[in-house]
């Protein structure tokens, strides 16, 4: 058992802030002395150890003492073999994690509904998706979970397949049965590689959904930053048993930086131990927090704030009790409105709205006093906004039909062709809601009235709209 | 040894009270609780550091709070005091034989507790039989609650710390639901003086002037708080507070006040240029 009170990283960084060092190296603001604006801004203490790498604050590219030490310890913490910090967002992870197991026409299972940096991960490598439909609730319309037999089916027919590919949990909190993937993927040969940017928490809570690690799983992409408290773009790529992460380390080597950042590492590290030695605590009081808001928000009507009772043994195995997602379709507006007043009307600014849902991050950060003003602006929107609900978009997910490989596609000859115009004709990009950053078309994916109508749709309501060449997303670019 | 109690009213001003001795030192779950006696002002009472009242000037205050909505409104029969935990406000409601109800929320315990043993001269009214208090958060509170009470009344401390809540635009949207549809809500409202006090002047009024018909603020002096020049806000659904006031029927009361009256009830709504200047930019 190694010493999780220990930050080695951190401890590095502090004695090397203490010591009165001339630097002659990168970066040129030497500790603030030449921005001092953004010395002011962020404060000096944080410019300070900004400092690039150096024997003994170790190279994240080739880590041998202080970064080791501290993956070492992270490792331990998550129940892994091996950990990796990331600095570019756990997008690097995802992507990392799938072409350390596929190359070019290698086949990895996965639900449609992955996170983009998955589908980015096709396109650079070349690999083919065989996509399992998610099950799709009715009634809120977001997509679910992988059902175990739809699994099992796509396994048999592609028995040549490398990896699975599973999120875990969805944005909106709901896991497929892990255990039951890991095993019939080994069984049959395959990997399996996790998306748990939004299962930090699992590691460390209790009551919570079985995470990757403890699963047996390959290899998972965990965001530390999101529930885990680190800085934002940190993260954490970790692998199991039948991995060699020494490989990995080669394949996270082609694209991240080669001057990873103190300020993002040493958070890392900070947040593992913060984790291991208050983790218990922390997501008790998160969970607390989720569950009386969730009372507190079913009690004004209206809305549905969802948890548990959803799982039902096929599309939703599990759900993640901390993720405070509300239906609010009922009241007669989109997610995205009632994101939209939070923030202007009421100033308070939540984590997404889509069409029919909102999804607000609780975390032990909040006070009493934020869950009661988000009840309770919530309550006013209802009071002042709430209309008929008839003629709304009713389901988030629309099941793509995939007609080239996303990387043959995104290099295809192409043209760019009004929105109106697209039925019919092959994607050749990304198009989606940011957040939450779910393709509604990959490159490859028959553009068809539904997908226009909804795009259409989500344009009106407000939505953020992405992956496109064109900003306004009023034209696609087609494959010619 | 001389000891002096300071409390900061901007980066660049302080106010100091010279002090006789402590008289109760302690911290609840949400602030620091302090009482000192002094010569000039009598009993002080403060919350983290800020001066809520002393014995010499706290009747300007409570009197200001509640005499000006009684004055309009014909018939209060159920209020809701939101705060008031030192019981000054509850002490001038209870003099109105014509309300029948009165519940007060205040989210510290301790403070209540402390101002009862230690503050007579305002808590003398908390145990009167038709006051109920609830020990919990006012947003929560308020929040439950629709077409209920006739008159709000917001005795809230400042816009950061356990107050904060308080001068949200969702709590004065969920006080209008909770009124009746001639109710009136009276808010601690700041001051106009000082820059930031100002600020959070302008943006409780902007706030409940979203949320209520009639939205105006009055002043009062009150000489142990910053600059010495504060505001209440007086929000209503249907009575104008100063072509509504009832003049005989205030006064037939016989009320005995120290600085309330009615003809400075009307003046209290004329506020300075530079006040309408804020509230209106």
């Amino acid at each position: 058992m190694k010493d999780q009170e220990r930050a080695p990283l951190y401890e590095a960084l502090e004695e090397h802030r203490n010591k009165r060092i001339a630097h002659f190296d990168v970066p040129g603001h030497k500790g603030g002395r030449g921005n001092k604006m953004l010395k002011h801004f962020l404060g000096e203490d944080c410019l300070r150890a900004d400092v690039n790498s150096m024997k003994p604050l170790d190279n994240l590219c080739h880590p041998v003492s202080v970064i080791r030490q501290a993956q070492e310890l992270a490792a331990e913490a998550f129940g892994a073999r091996e950990a990796m910090f990331i600095v570019n967002g756990t997008t690097a992870a995802v992507q990392a994690m799938i072409m350390s197991v596929c190359k070019a026409g290698d086949k990895i299972i996965m639900p449609r509904n992955v996170h983009r940096s998955a589908i980015n991960a096709l396109v650079i490598c070349g690999a083919v998706p065989v996509y399992v439909n998610p099950g799709v609730n009715k009634r809120l319309g977001i997509p679910l979970g992988m059902k175990n037999e739809d699994i099992e089916a796509a396994v048999r027919e592609n028995p040549d397949a490398k990896a699975i590919l599973i999120n875990n949990p969805t944005y909106y909190g709901v896991c497929s049965d892990l255990a039951f993937i890991v095993k019939l993927a080994h069984e049959h040969n395959m990997k399996v590689l996790v998306d748990e940017a939004h299962g930090t928490h699992f590691y460390f809570g209790e009551d919570l959904p079985l995470s990757a690690m403890a699963a047996g799983a390959d290899m998972s992409a965990v965001s530390m930053h999101k529930t885990g408290g680190s800085l934002t773009q940190s993260s954490m790529l970790l692998t199991g048993e039948g991995i060699n992460s020494d490989y990995v380390r080669q394949i996270v080597n082609l694209t991240q930086t080669t001057s990873g950042s103190y300020l993002l590492l040493s958070s890392l590290d900070l947040a593992r131990k913060n984790l291991s030695l208050n983790g218990k605590e922390m997501f008790k009081k998160t969970i607390d927090h989720a569950e009386y808001a969730r009372e507190e928000i079913n009690n004004i009507g209206g809305y549905y704030a969802y948890s548990k009772e959803l799982i039902d043994g096929e599309y939703i195995h599990d759900f993640d009790a901390t993720k405070l997602s509300v239906y609010t379709r009922d009241i007669g507006l989109a997610g995205i409105e009632v994101y939209d007043l939070l923030r202007d009307e009421y100033d308070i600014q939540i984590e997404f709205g889509d069409l029919g849902n909102i999804l607000a991050i609780v975390s032990a950060g909040d006070r009493n006093l934020e869950i009661e003003r988000l009840i309770s602006a919530m309550s006013e929107i209802k009071r002042l906004y709430s209309k008929d609900p008839a003629g709304m978009f009713d389901h988030e997910y629309i099941t793509p039909h995939v007609s080239t490989l996303p990387q043959q596609a995104f290099y295809s000859e192409k043209e760019s062709l009004p929105l109106e115009e697209c039925q019919g004709r092959i994607c050749g990009e990304f198009a989606m809601c940011y957040p939450p950053g779910i393709p509604i078309l990959a490159p490859g994916e028959l553009i068809t009235a539904e997908i226009i109508s909804y795009i259409r749709y989500a344009k009106s309501k407000g939505c953020f709209m992405t992956g496109t060449e064109d900003i306004n997303m009023n034209n696609i670019q087609v494959i010619r | 040894m001389e000891l002096w109690f300071t409390e900061e009213h901007t980066e660049n001003v302080r106010f100091s009270i010279k002090i006789d001795r402590q008289v109760v030192n302690t911290k609840s779950r949400y602030q620091q609780i302090d009482i000192f006696d002094s010569k000039e002002f009598g009993r002080v009472f403060a919350l983290d550091g800020y001066i809520m009242l002393t014995e010499k000037d706290e009747f300007i205050y409570h009197e200001m709070i509640t005499h000006v909505p009684m004055a309009v409104h014909p018939g209060v029969k159920k209020v809701l005091v939101i705060g008031a935990g030192d019981g000054g406000t509850i002490r001038e409601l209870t003099r109105y034989d014509s309300i029948e109800h009165i519940d007060m929320v205040e989210i510290d315990e301790k403070v209540v507790e402390v101002c009862k043993e230690y503050l007579p001269f305002t808590a003398c009214k908390l145990d009167d039989p038709r006051v109920h208090i609830y020990y919990q958060d006012g947003l929560r509170y308020v929040r439950t609650k629709s077409d209920e009470y006739d008159l709000i009344i917001v005795d809230s401390t400042d816009p950061f710390g356990p107050g904060e809540g308080l001068f949200t635009k969702e709590f004065y949207g969920n006080c209008y639901k909770a009124l009746h549809e001639d109710g009136i809500l009276i808010n601690q409202h700041e001051s106009p003086f000082y820059k930031n006090d100002a600020k959070a002047a302008k943006n409780a009024h902007d706030k409940i002037a979203a949320a209520f018909p009639i939205s105006l603020v009055y002043q009062f002096h009150m000489p142990t708080y910053p600059s010495g020049h504060w505001l209440f806000g007086f929000a209503s659904k249907k009575y104008h507070p100063v072509a509504d006031i009832r003049y005989d029927d205030w006064n037939a009361l016989g009320i005995k006040t120290g600085y309330y009256n009615t003809a400075l009830h009307a003046g209290s709504f004329a506020v300075p240029n530079y006040v309408l200047e804020i509230l209106k930019g």
